[in-house]
C-alpha cells in the first residue's frame, strides 16, 4: 500500500517540518525518513501478524471443519452428477408434454406454496404486534422503567438468536406436527429480530414532540401513539415487509421439520430421490420469492422515498 | 406584550361548521376506501387464521405443554457431553467462517459482472444478476439437504451450502458497492500518470474494500445464526445434537446447547464489532441481513 506514497508525503510534509527541524538533533529529511521507515515497519509488522492470526483460523477451520482438498475433488464430480440427475428431459419437438411431466405435481404444489406464503404472513403479522408492543420499553429514550428496560431487551434478543427451526422444533413437539408450529416459530424469530430494528428506529427519533406531548401532560401510551408512532411507522412498515421477505423464505424450509409449508415436500423429493421434483420445486420457489421480493421491494419505496432505503 | 388569539368557544366552533361541514370529517370516498382497505387486510387475516386453525383455545391448550416444555428446561445440564457439544460448536463457528471467506473470495468476480459500470452489456448483466438471485433465492437449509446427498452427512456440505448461497448475497452487495464508486480518484491517479490497473488499485480498491470487508464481516455474524441449524439435516455443527436433544425430548440438555449457542453468537457479534471499527471506522449497527 505505501510503495507509491513516499514521495508524495516527502514533498507534502517539507514545508510544515522546516520550523520543528531547528530545535531536533538530526537534519529534517533524515529525521522524517526514520520515523516514517519506523512507522511503516510497525503497520507491516501488525499486517503481517494479523495475516498470520488469519492463516490460522483459516487452516484450523479447514481442519475442523474436514474441508480437505481430497474430499472435494471427490465430491465434485458427484455433485456434478447429483444437479444432472435433477434436470428434466426436455425435447423441443415433445416440449408441452415434457414440461406437464416436469411439473405434474403443479396444482398440489401451487397449492402449497401459498399455504407457505400464508404461514409467512400470519407469522409476520403476529411478530410485528408483538415487536410493537416491546420495542417502545426496548428503546433507551422512551423506556419506562430501568427493569422494564432490561427484560424487554433480553426478551428480544433471546427471540431472535434462538434460530427459527429451532422454534419450529419445540413448537411441533408442543401443537403437533402442521402449520402453526411453523407461524408461531416465525412470529417468535420476527418478535426478536423487528423488536430490535424497531427500537433502534425508535431510539433515533425527533425527541421535541415527546417532550411536547409530556408538558402537555400525556400518559405514557399517548406519548408514543402521537409523538412518535408518526415519525417511525413508515420504517416500521418498511421493516415489516422486508421482514415478510425473509419469512416466505423461512417458510419454504420450517416444513423440513413437520411444521407446514412446501418445505415438506421438498423434504420427500430430496430423500427420496425424485430428482426432476427438486429442481421443479427449486424453481417454483426461486421465481415465486423473486416476485415477492419486487412486489416488497416496490411497496417499501412508496411507503418510503428511494433515497432513505439504503 | 403578548398577543392571545381570541379563544375557540364551542359556538365559534358550531358556527364554524355550519359554513363548512366539509373541513370537519375525511370526505365520503376516502373513508369508504380506508375501510375497504381495512376490511379486505382483516377479512384476510381471518381467513387465515381460519385456514391455520388459529385459534385462542387451541393456543391455550398448547400453552400448557409449552410452560411443562420450559419448567423441563431447568436446570440446563450438559449430560456429560460437554466437550462434544464445545466441539460441535467449534465446528459451527469453522463452517461459517470457511464459508464467509471463500464465499466472499468468489463473489468479487461475481459481484463485478453484475455492476452496471463494469459490464454495460445489459442482456450479460441481466444473466448475472438473476443467478446470483437464484443462488440467494434458494434457502441455505435446501442447499445442505442438497449437498448433503450429493457429499454425504458432515461439515463439507454445510461450508458448500454457505459458500453457495453467500456468493449470491455478497455478489449483490458487492455489485452495489462498485456501482456507488466515485470517479474522481480514478481519474485523479489517471491524471497523475497511473495506468489502468493502478488506476484501479489506488482509485477503486480503496473505495470498495472497506464496504467489502464490512459485508463479509456481518455475512460472517449471521452464517454463525444459520449454521447453528445446519446440522439439523445433517450438516455438520451443534444443529445435529440440538434437534436430536429436542427430538428425544431431554430438554435440559436442549437448552444447555441453547445457551452455548446465545453465548457463542454474542461473543461473535462482539468481536466482529470490534474488528469492523478498527478496519473501516464503521460504528453502525447491523444493517438488516438475513
Amino acid at each position: 500500500m505505501n510503495r507509491a506514497a513516499p514521495a508524495a508525503l516527502t514533498l507534502i510534509s517539507s514545508g510544515s517540518a522546516t520550523s520543528s527541524a531547528g530545535r531536533a538533533a538530526p537534519p529534517f529529511p533524515d529525521a522524517f525518513e526514520s520515523q516514517w521507515r519506523a512507522l511503516n515497519a510497525r503497520k507491516r509488522r501488525l499486517n503481517l501478524a494479523y495475516g498470520g492470526l488469519f492463516a490460522v483460523a483459516f487452516f484450523l477451520s479447514a481442519w475442523i471443519g474436514e474441508f480437505n482438498p481430497v474430499k472435494i475433488a471427490q465430491g465434485l464430480p458427484r455433485i456434478h452428477e447429483y444437479i444432472v440427475k435433477t434436470l428434466p428431459v426436455l425435447t423441443w419437438s415433445n416440449l408441452p408434454a415434457d414440461l406437464g411431466e416436469w411439473f405434474y405435481g403443479l396444482p398440489k404444489w401451487l397449492r402449497m406454496l401459498w399455504e407457505t406464503i400464508l404461514i409467512a404472513y400470519i407469522g409476520t403479522l403476529l411478530g410485528t404486534a408483538g415487536a410493537l408492543m416491546l420495542c417502545f420499553d426496548a428503546a433507551d429514550n422512551l423506556k419506562r422503567s430501568s427493569w422494564g428496560y432490561w427484560v424487554a431487551r433480553r426478551v428480544l434478543e433471546v427471540c431472535r438468536t434462538i434460530p427459527d427451526l429451532v422454534y419450529a422444533l419445540i413448537f411441533v413437539f408442543v401443537f403437533g406436527i402442521g402449520p402453526l408450529a411453523g407461524i408461531l416459530a416465525i412470529a417468535v424469530h420476527s418478535l426478536g429480530g423487528n423488536g430490535k430494528l424497531f427500537a433502534e428506529a425508535a431510539e433515533n427519533i425527533d425527541m421535541r414532540p415527546v417532550d411536547g406531548l409530556k408538558a402537555a401532560g400525556a400518559n405514557w401510551v399517548q406519548t408514543v401513539r402521537f409523538a412518535v408512532l408518526p415519525q417511525v411507522l413508515p420504517n416500521f412498515l418498511s421493516f415489516a415487509l422486508w421482514r415478510f421477505e425473509i419469512n416466505v423464505r423461512t417458510a419454504s424450509i420450517i416444513g423440513f421439520v413437520g411444521a407446514g409449508g412446501i418445505g415438506q415436500e421438498f423434504y420427500t423429493a430430496i430423500r427420496m430421490l425424485y430428482y426432476e421434483d427438486i429442481s421443479a420445486l427449486i424453481l417454483l420457489l426461486v421465481v415465486t420469492v423473486m416476485l415477492i421480493d419486487l412486489g416488497c421491494e416496490k411497496l417499501r419505496h412508496r411507503m418510503i422515498g428511494k433515497e432513505n432505503l439504503s | 406584550m403578548i398577543i392571545r388569539p381570541a379563544a375557540l368557544t364551542p359556538e365559534a366552533i358550531a358556527a364554524a361548521r355550519l359554513i363548512c361541514p366539509a373541513a370537519f370529517h375525511v370526505p365520503r370516498g376516502e373513508r369508504l376506501w380506508q375501510w375497504f382497505i381495512w376490511g379486505v387486510f382483516g377479512g384476510f387475516t381471518l381467513y387465515c387464521l381460519w385456514l391455520f386453525d388459529l385459534s385462542p383455545l387451541r393456543l391455550l391448550q398448547g400453552a400448557g405443554k409449552f410452560i411443562d416444555v420450559i419448567s423441563h428446561m431447568f436446570p440446563p445440564t450438559s449430560g456429560g457431553a460437554f466437550s462434544t457439544y464445545l466441539y460441535a460448536l467449534m465446528e459451527t463457528v469453522a463452517m461459517a467462517f470457511l464459508g464467509t471467506v471463500i464465499a466472499s473470495v468468489l463473489a468479487v468476480p461475481l459481484g463485478m459482472l453484475c455492476a452496471k459500470n463494469v459490464l454495460p452489456n445489459w442482456l450479460a448483466r441481466f444473466v448475472f444478476r438473476r443467478s446470483s438471485d437464484a443462488l440467494r433465492g434458494v434457502d441455505q437449509m435446501i442447499w445442505a439437504l442438497i449437498f448433503v446427498r450429493a457429499v454425504g452427512l458432515g461439515p463439507l456440505a454445510g461450508i458448500l451450502a454457505i459458500i453457495i448461497s453467500d456468493t449470491g448475497t455478497l455478489a449483490k452487495l458487492y455489485s452495489e458497492a462498485v456501482e456507488n464508486v466515485e470517479k474522481k480518484p480514478v481519474e485523479g491517479v489517471r491524471a497523475c500518470g497511473g495506468n489502468a490497473v493502478q488506476a484501479a488499485r489506488f482509485g477503486i480498491l480503496p473505495q470498495i474494500l472497506p464496504v467489502m470487508l464490512s459485508n463479509a464481516l456481518y455475512i460472517f455474524e449471521s452464517n454463525t445464526r444459520s449454521a447453528t441449524i445446519l446440522g439439523i439435516v445433517g450438516a455438520g455443527g451443534i444443529g445435529f445434537y440440538l434437534a436430536d436433544r429436542i427430538r428425544t425430548l431431554l430438554w435440559e440438555e436442549a437448552s444447555f446447547i441453547m445457551i452455548l449457542i446465545l453465548i457463542a453468537v454474542y461473543a461473535i457479534d462482539w468481536g466482529s464489532k470490534v474488528i469492523r471499527r478498527r478496519l473501516t471506522g464503521d460504528r453502525s449497527s447491523a444493517p438488516p441481513l438475513h
